[in-house]
């Protein structure tokens, strides 16, 4: 007889959600997304933060200068609070759908931020480099793809 | 009991008839970051999409390097580039020709 074995992040019968992942694993979820929230305060117009927050009007700068003072501030808000839940409950074993939803949002934002710093390319998948932070990228990519798949249902 | 006599409002005439015409399309552009399976699932879960045709959008994006979303008039097309923004998506907007 086998166990039957879940993966590390899925949904349990009762609509929450399960997270099993190692300390080393969640003590990334607890520290990368507060040194992001603080950087962007920091210096939100920085190049390594144009995957966040790219133009909505790309050839026509008055409409998106209009458009960037309506909704700028509420998108880094909106932002922020999901990188401040996943650092809040990086440690938890149950999360709650909406919790679980900001947690995918941040892990997004994060690879972004990362991502964009390593000038992460689509052919590096066939020759991936292992430095420390590259590695960092492919632990939050992995633990992304175990979100989506709790998610849609899938975990 | 009397019955109020039904009061004939006057709409405005619609004077910006070009600005309704041509409907705002919202494209998504393609980025070597964001996950396929991520994509995916973000237009099931803001447009409503079918996996099926959620996973078609998201194969254009990746092969042609775009693919739009979402049109409609301009209003909505700004809300759904922000809620793309939102999820970390390369989206922008750009009135049909």
């Amino acid at each position: 007889m086998t166990l039957r074995r879940h993966p590390p992040v899925w949904r349990d019968k009762d609509g929450s959600y399960r997270v099993d992942l190692g300390a080393e694993d969640r003590a990334l979820l607890r520290e990368l997304p507060m040194q992001l929230r603080q950087a962007v305060a920091a210096n939100p117009k920085d190049e390594a933060f144009r995957r966040l927050f790219p133009p909505a009007y790309a050839d026509d700068p008055r409409a998106e200068a209009e458009y960037r003072s309506l909704v700028g501030q509420e998108l880094s808000e909106s932002k922020a609070q999901a990188l401040e839940t996943l650092a809040k409950t990086a440690d938890a074993k149950e999360l709650t759908q909406e919790e679980l939803d900001a947690w995918l949002r941040a892990l997004n934002d994060v690879r972004l931020w990362l991502g964009t710093v390593l000038d992460v390319s689509e052919d590096e998948q066939d020759n991936e480099p292992e430095d420390p932070p590259h590695i960092l990228y492919y632990v939050l990519t992995w633990v992304q793809s175990l979100v989506i798949d709790a998610l849609s249902g899938d975990g | 009991m009397p019955t109020a006599a039904p009061v004939e409002i006057k709409r405005p005439e619609t004077t910006e008839v070009t600005g309704l015409a041509r409907p705002w399309k919202v494209i998504v552009w393609n980025d070597p970051i964001n996950l396929m399976s991520y994509v995916t699932f973000v237009f099931q879960k803001l447009f409503g999409y079918s996996k099926q045709k959620a996973q078609k959008l998201m194969l254009d994006v990746h092969t042609k390097g775009k693919a739009v979303v979402s049109s409609g008039p301009r209003e909505k097309a700004e809300l759904d580039v922000f809620r793309l923004h939102e999820h970390g998506l390369w989206a922008t907007m750009e009135q049909d020709t």
